[in-house]
């Protein structure tokens, strides 16, 4: 089974929303779980646009009880690690300029976060594109940082502006993240149960879905590329259910109107003609070897990390808060627990005062079910 | 900030208490309740009112006179740019006031007041543009400003122009919004998220083919109408402004102590706004109206259609539509069928865009 092959034919006929479809979807996927015959059958997407709108679509309401659809690490705010977040703090208050992406500002650090530096005079400034941080350098002389973040879509962007010589103020503190490999260690943690995984499409525009055939290979786990709209996500998870029915091991493009198996090699030449790969922590999840993408030494004179000599430790004197030590963060994005089971969630934890970063950003599981009310039975 | 915004929700990491105001708190959702009931309602809700004072949180205040009733409400308004695609602050003042006495069942309005403070600088052409405005909007709505007062203040004290207007009219029959009961029908009376929609896109510049128009009308006569095609159908009714549709369902979910099932393809939006909300993010059920009423109306078929055929009739009301049912599950719930499933519908927390009415 392919996505629905109809094109939408104008704005108000969004044919990727036909509910009639929506419904013979859900109807196979609820037939498909019965046939495996055993619960949950767990699947996970690790993207939070996937998250957004099954959450706003009501989708989950459709899921058979058999069926477990998980967000796992897909929110590159939410696994951005303190000690990063700390970098950029050390840097505004040290009389730096950091632009960064307006999530990436109430994300908490150690001691604080970005948007507390500003209140407190830091110059901290919000960004809705990498050229836009390079403009801000134009207008300046003073030195500005573009604290990065997002996975290898986003990192392209980063990368695009790094080889169009920007001015000799501007840097890069960069906290771009590459999904392939949690997948693998998500895969692998004691605790997960998954058995398939639902892709991001517009990741795999860029990497192309032949990249999942190694891990397919690797962890026998089936892999379904999917697009945003309600029916893509429902297609992609019965595609998904299918392959766990029938045993197969395969990574199948549900998302062929913009997905390739190559993807997009002028972007990947640049992407890592700017980036490589080096091991790092995900926040609340694990060390996550070759997850983080870093400067290459080619472009080290963009590096902030080594422009300037960030201090850490001045930082690490204080104690963090200590609602942080209850934060479930981890365990959500690892898809072995979920938000309502946080004591914090909607309570002490709220998107004007979150806890964990999963509460920040649009993208992050704990947010998205605080603004559509998670999903209780109705 | 970040700090103010989880202390004021009593919260916060550190457990310290600041005092401060943030913009959420005129934002029309539970921020804006919660201080209103936690904060400026303390000391006035204790004492005995003849009828429904500020304890009912309602548009207006209902007061007994006899077996009739004086309704008495006041709205400030500070929308930036004063002057929008569709309307103006003048035009707002007095709107927003007559349909705040409307929503009460006081449709024929007896005179408003209006408070104007000025900031040096005003110019006298716009002040006069703003004033025919509110002249004009009268004459719609059928009512006149009786008394009023002017102050000016220094350049930077405020921005541009404040007016409050303060409405009094009689209701023969009281409406409130905490009047639903299981069974009762949702009716909006047209299009939701207009004028939110068209600040947004006027302020942040956004290149869009098609213009959009705030709704900013007075609506009175409209449900004046309304209520008389079938007396006593009517079971409650509130003005969907600030936090949009979402707020006013919530809240008369809440006050009413029922359920309330939503189904999104009968909620009228008018496709640009549509299309720009989903662009940006945003559900036009969370995007404020100035010209709009959300109706309980009960009593079967036959009373809907009376109801719904008496708001079409009016330009304002033209897309008029029953939009979901009152139900006894899930009480103080509100809950949306997408047509592709169904979830809890949201209301906004924070604030979409400040300052627009």
């Amino acid at each position: 089974m392919a996505a629905p092959a109809e094109r939408p034919t104008g704005a108000d006929e969004l044919k990727f929303r036909d509910p009639a479809r929506a419904r013979a979807l859900a109807d196979a996927i609820g037939r498909m779980v019965e046939q495996i015959g055993r619960a949950p059958v767990t699947v996970m997407h690790v993207c939070g646009s996937h998250e957004q709108a099954i959450a706003k679509f009501g989708l989950r309401h459709t899921f058979p009880d058999g069926l477990d659809v998980i967000m796992g690490p897909g929110c590159p705010v939410c696994v951005t690690d303190l000690p990063e977040v700390d970098e950029a703090v050390v840097l505004a208050e040290d009389g730096v300029r950091v632009v960064t992406y307006g999530d990436m500002l109430r994300v908490p650090g150690t001691v604080r976060s970005l948007a507390e530096v500003q209140s407190m005079g830091g110059k901290v400034d919000v960004v809705y594109s990498a050229a836009q941080a390079v403009d801000i350098a134009g207008g300046t002389d003073e030195e500005v940082v573009f604290f990065a973040s997002g996975f290898e879509t986003t990192a392209v962007a980063t990368a695009a502006i790094a080889v169009a010589n920007p001015p000799a103020n501007f840097s890069i503190l960069s906290a771009h993240k590459y999904i392939p490999p949690v997948m693998e260690i998500v895969a692998e943690m004691p605790d997960t149960r998954i058995e398939g995984f639902l892709a991001a499409g517009h990741a795999a525009t860029i990497t192309g879905w032949g990249i999942f055939e190694r891990f397919v290979e690797r962890h026998g786990i089936p892999v379904v590329v999917a697009g945003f709209e309600p029916l893509d996500i429902l297609a992609g998870i019965a595609q998904l259910v299918e392959l766990v029915r029938d045993g197969r091991r395969a990574v199948v493009n549900a998302f062929p109107r913009c997905v390739t198996r190559e993807g997009n090699r002028i972007a990947q030449q640049e992407l890592w003609r700017v980036f490589r790969t080096t091991g790092g922590n995900w926040r609340g999840i694990a060390h996550v070897p070759n997850g983080n993408l870093r400067l290459r030494d080619e472009f080290a004179h963009l590096d902030a990390r080594r422009r300037f000599r960030i201090d850490l430790k001045r930082l690490w004197t204080q104690a963090p808060a200590a609602l942080t030590q209850l934060c479930m963060c981890g365990d959500i994005m690892a898809g072995v627990s979920s938000p309502e089971k946080c004591a914090l969630f909607g309570k002490e934890c709220v998107p004007d005062a979150p806890v964990g970063a999963c509460m920040v950003s649009s993208e992050g599981t704990c947010r998205i079910w605080h603004q559509y009310g998670g999903h209780p039975r109705l | 900030m970040t700090r103010a915004a989880a202390d004021e929700a009593g919260r916060g990491h550190s457990g310290r208490r600041d005092p401060a105001i943030v913009m959420k708190h005129g934002a029309g959702g539970r921020a804006m309740r919660r201080l209103i009931q936690e904060t400026l309602t303390r000391g006035f809700v204790d004492v005995a009112v003849d009828g429904y004072g500020i304890a009912a949180m309602d548009d207006g205040a209902a007061l007994r006179l006899g077996d009739r009733w004086l309704i008495v409400t006041t709205d400030s308004h500070v929308v930036q740019p004063a002057f929008f695609p569709g309307g103006d602050i003048g035009r707002l003042a007095v709107a927003g006031t007559v349909n705040d006495l409307a929503m009460m069942g006081a449709t024929e309005p007896m005179g408003l007041t209006c408070a104007l403070i000025v900031e040096e600088g005003f110019t006298f052409s716009d002040l006069e543009r703003v004033q025919q405005s509110m002249v004009d909007t009268c004459r719609e709505a059928g009512t006149t400003v009786v008394t009023g007062d002017t102050k000016v203040m220094g350049r930077g004290e405020l921005d541009g122009v404040v007016i409050n207007t303060t409405g009094v009219a009689i209701a023969n029959t009281l409406v409130r919004d905490s009047g639903l009961a299981v069974g009762d029908r949702i009716v909006v009376t047209g299009n939701v998220g207009d004028h939110g929609m068209a600040l947004m896109a006027h302020r942040h510049h956004l290149a869009i083919d098609a213009e959009l128009y705030s709704d900013v009308a007075p609506i009175n006569r409209m449900i004046r109408d309304a209520l008389a095609a079938r007396p006593g159908a009517v079971s409650a009714m509130k003005d969907p402004t600030r936090g949009g549709l979402s707020s006013a369902l919530h809240e008369m979910a809440e006050k009413a102590n029922v359920g309330m099932q939503i189904r999104e393809e009968l909620v009228p939006v008018n496709p640009v706004v549509r299309a720009v909300a989903e662009m940006l993010g945003l559900d036009p059920m969370h995007v404020a109206n100035e010209g709009k009423a959300v109706l309980g109306v009960r009593g079967g078929d036959a009373a809907v259609q009376a109801v719904l055929a008496a708001l079409r009739r009016h330009p304002a009301g033209a897309n008029a539509a029953v939009v979901g049912e009152c139900v006894a599950t899930r009480p103080g719930d509100v809950v949306l069928d997408t047509g592709l499933g169904k979830r809890l519908l949201s209301e906004y927390e924070g604030e979409l865009l400040p300052r627009i009415c």
